[in-house]
């Protein structure tokens, strides 16, 4: 980059000791020449898929740009520059899925999200019909969570205390390292363990709260392994300074460390929590669903948000597909003003550094 | 970590203290609750770990006692019939199918986002691209399950065919034009999914190249590309094994995407373009609902194969990790 720049300032190189270099609007030129050919080629192919146009655009300029830099630059350039082009062709490639997915969620699902969608159940509604809501759905994903947040969170952060705080030796050792492999748990392992121990082994019945057991486990370690780095942040000359003034040591931890970093934590458990509102297959497992409002966690069937989207496709009828999409959106919103809030908290109460 | 041991209090308190705390006596037992009680929360941790081995591994017992088929080469699951026969053959092969063709697609992608959004994104965008890329890893599975069935399955049908027609001799990837929820598809959707986790690691690890390698390699009139394939990435290689690693993890685990793309059968077939086949967690997700008792048990020692599974994979992905942490401080 800074060879680049030195060359354009020198245009006139008498000794001939400088590599030639392309002009500055080479990649563009190339770009254009590989653009028109690929339209050439794609009217004469009688290719009808625009995306074929644009693929073989691409191919055109990497394969250009290679052939004309190492006739004129030598091998060297001409790698860097094929190594940029694939770098970018590789960001874009990522982006066209991700980008396809937000635009198709939104433009369906926006078509039936309205205040009846979000204040509605499904009770009494065939799948072919069109109306019903999400509510009851909403109403159990809420609940769920925030039942699996109660149980979780507690022992995640006690945990994260222990191993920053306490932590030593072997058993230290394996907690930190189990709870790293407990972060890639597949969900629906989670789920067929609390089948097997709360439903099939305990006997009790399909309820929210057996879901929110499931997602409980899925969230532990997320939380262990967030609020342990945001203790880790905590100046050590914090504690000593407790310390110095005869504070005891747990009277330090909730008093000194733990403010002292309840905004990162803050943010670490709402990512969680964001986390977990998305999973469908333990809830898929133990919660059962239900069409109608069932408010009571620890009763019988009820219903969530992400398992409606998979029982409203599953349905199969374009009435069904349109709730399904709709629903989505009302997740991904959801999802994503939990992420952007504790983004949020974790800007503003990001701990100063110096001064 | 200089924290003192909590012993701290044993000496004889000077008079000051006996003011600053309620009495030596609440003191230490606030110290015993409080170093009690976050100990137990871990060891809570570990006990739940153990549990799940061990009532999965009690539930497949009772199954497997009573399977007629061999679990691991038997191709059907028929665990709900009388006798019951059920193997994990095709769940295993499709499993891995999956994940291999999204970690082909996915691995070096990710990379390349990752090197783009370090060294080569203007610096101005290059946070903002992190951030999108950070919160894509927030959408639920379940909503890139319902985009792939609907809106990725249909678009892949042309491209297969123009697979189909040039590469069609392989057998690996011939395709007769019928709705493509195959194992390829999954596979497609599945990288698309683990992207952002291996970016994100990947990214965080070339960022901490130790930027005096980076500018000597400059010094020394190396090209952008020459610096990235001496010091970024040699530095990040295990990071990038581990990240990899990580995404696997995932792959093999997820259960909706794969639900929603896949139509399953009993069929292992190398055409991984065609319709059919299953993977260990789709397999629990769709054959859960007409499942007895016995059928659930038997789906709970395909959990277990896959708990397994993840467990290796991911154990091995953070020894990696750690092992790196150690020798990477001593250039930090």
């Amino acid at each position: 980059m800074s060879a680049q720049t030195i060359a354009d300032k020198r245009p006139v190189d008498r000794l001939g000791i400088q590599q030639p270099r392309l002009p500055r609007w080479a990649p563009l030129g190339i770009a254009a020449g590989a653009a028109v050919l690929a339209a050439l080629i794609g009217v004469i192919g009688g290719l009808g898929s625009r995306i074929q146009w644009g693929l073989i655009a691409a191919i055109l300029f990497v394969i250009g740009q290679f052939v004309i830099s190492t006739a004129v630059e030598g091998g060297r350039q001409a790698k860097d520059r094929l190594a940029t082009s694939l770098v970018w062709v590789a960001f874009l490639l990522a982006v066209v899925p991700l980008a396809s997915l937000i635009w198709e969620t939104v433009s369906k699902g926006i078509k039936v999200t309205d205040g009846y969608f979000l204040t509605h159940s499904m009770s009494g509604v065939v799948n072919v019909a069109p109306g019903g809501g999400v509510y009851h759905a909403l109403m159990g994903t809420i609940e769920q969570v925030l039942i699996a947040t109660l149980i979780a969170t507690p022992i995640g952060l006690l945990t994260a205390v222990y191993l920053v705080e306490y932590g030593r030796g072997p058993l230290a050792k394996a907690v930190t390292f189990f709870v790293d492999v407990m972060t890639g748990i597949p969900s629906i392992v989670a789920g067929l363990f609390v089948l097997s121990l709360w439903i099939m082994i305990l006997d009790f019945g399909y309820s929210g709260f057996a879901g929110a057991l499931a997602l409980a486990i899925l969230m532990m370690p997320v939380v262990v392994r967030s609020t342990e780095e945001m203790l880790k942040l905590v100046p050590n000359e914090l504690r000593e300074a407790s310390y110095a003034l005869g504070v005891p040591k747990w009277k330090t931890i909730l008093k000194v460390v733990l403010p002292t970093s309840l905004g990162g934590i803050t943010t670490g458990v709402m990512l969680a929590v964001a986390r977990i509102t998305g999973e469908t297959a333990p809830v898929l497992l133990l919660v059962f669903g239900s069409p109608a409002i069932n408010n009571n966690p620890f009763d019988g069937g009820q219903a969530s948000l992400p398992l409606y989207i998979y029982q409203q496709w599953g349905a199969g009828t374009s009435a069904s597909f349109d709730r399904a999409w709709a629903a989505a959106l009302v997740l991904i919103v959801f999802v994503m003003i939990l992420n952007l809030l504790a983004r949020g908290i974790a800007r503003w109460k990001a701990p100063k550094s110096g001064r | 970590m200089t924290a003192p041991p909590t012993d701290i209090e044993t000496p004889a308190p000077p008079p000051s203290q006996v003011l600053l705390s309620n009495g030596k006596g609440s003191t230490r037992r606030g110290d015993k609750v409080f170093s009690g009680l976050s100990k137990g929360s871990g060891i809570t941790l570990l006990l739940i770990m153990a549990a799940i081995a061990a009532f999965l591994a009690y539930r497949a017992s009772i199954a497997l006692a009573d399977n007629e088929g061999n679990f691991l080469t038997t191709f059907e699951w028929d665990a709900n019939s009388i006798p019951p026969k059920f193997g994990i053959a095709v769940l295993a092969f499709g499993t891995v199918v999956s994940s291999i063709v999204a970690m082909v697609i996915a691995v070096p992608i990710a990379v390349g986002i990752a090197l783009f959004i370090t060294h080569y994104a203007p610096r101005r965008l290059a946070a903002p691209i992190a951030y999108v890329i950070d919160l894509l890893a927030a959408v639920p599975s379940i909503v890139y399950g319902l985009w792939g069935a609907l809106f990725l399955v249909p678009h892949l049908v042309g491209t297969y065919e123009w697979l189909d027609r040039y590469l069609g001799w392989t057998v690996v990837l011939s395709f007769d034009g019928t709705a493509p929820r195959s194992l390829m598809t999954a596979g497609i959707l599945l990288a698309v999914m683990i992207l952002p986790i291996i970016t994100n690691v990947s990214r965080e690890v070339f960022a901490q190249t130790p930027r005096l390698q980076e500018e000597a390699a400059l010094a020394l009139g190396a090209t952008r590309w020459e610096v990235i394939r001496m010091t970024v990435l040699p530095f990040g290689r295990s990071g990038v094994i581990s990240a990899s690693m990580l995404g696997l993890g995932r792959a093999l685990g997820e259960t909706m995407a794969v639900a929603t793309v896949l139509s399953p059968s009993a069929l292992l077939s190398a055409e991984i373009l065609q319709a059919g086949g299953g993977t260990f967690a789709q397999n629990i997700a769709a054959s859960f609902g007409e499942s007895g008792q016995f059928g659930r048990d038997a789906l709970i020692a395909s959990g277990l194969v896959l708990f397994v599974i993840t467990l290796l994979v991911n154990g091995a992905a953070r020894l990696i990790i750690a092992r790196r942490k150690e020798y990477s401080g001593a250039n930090a």
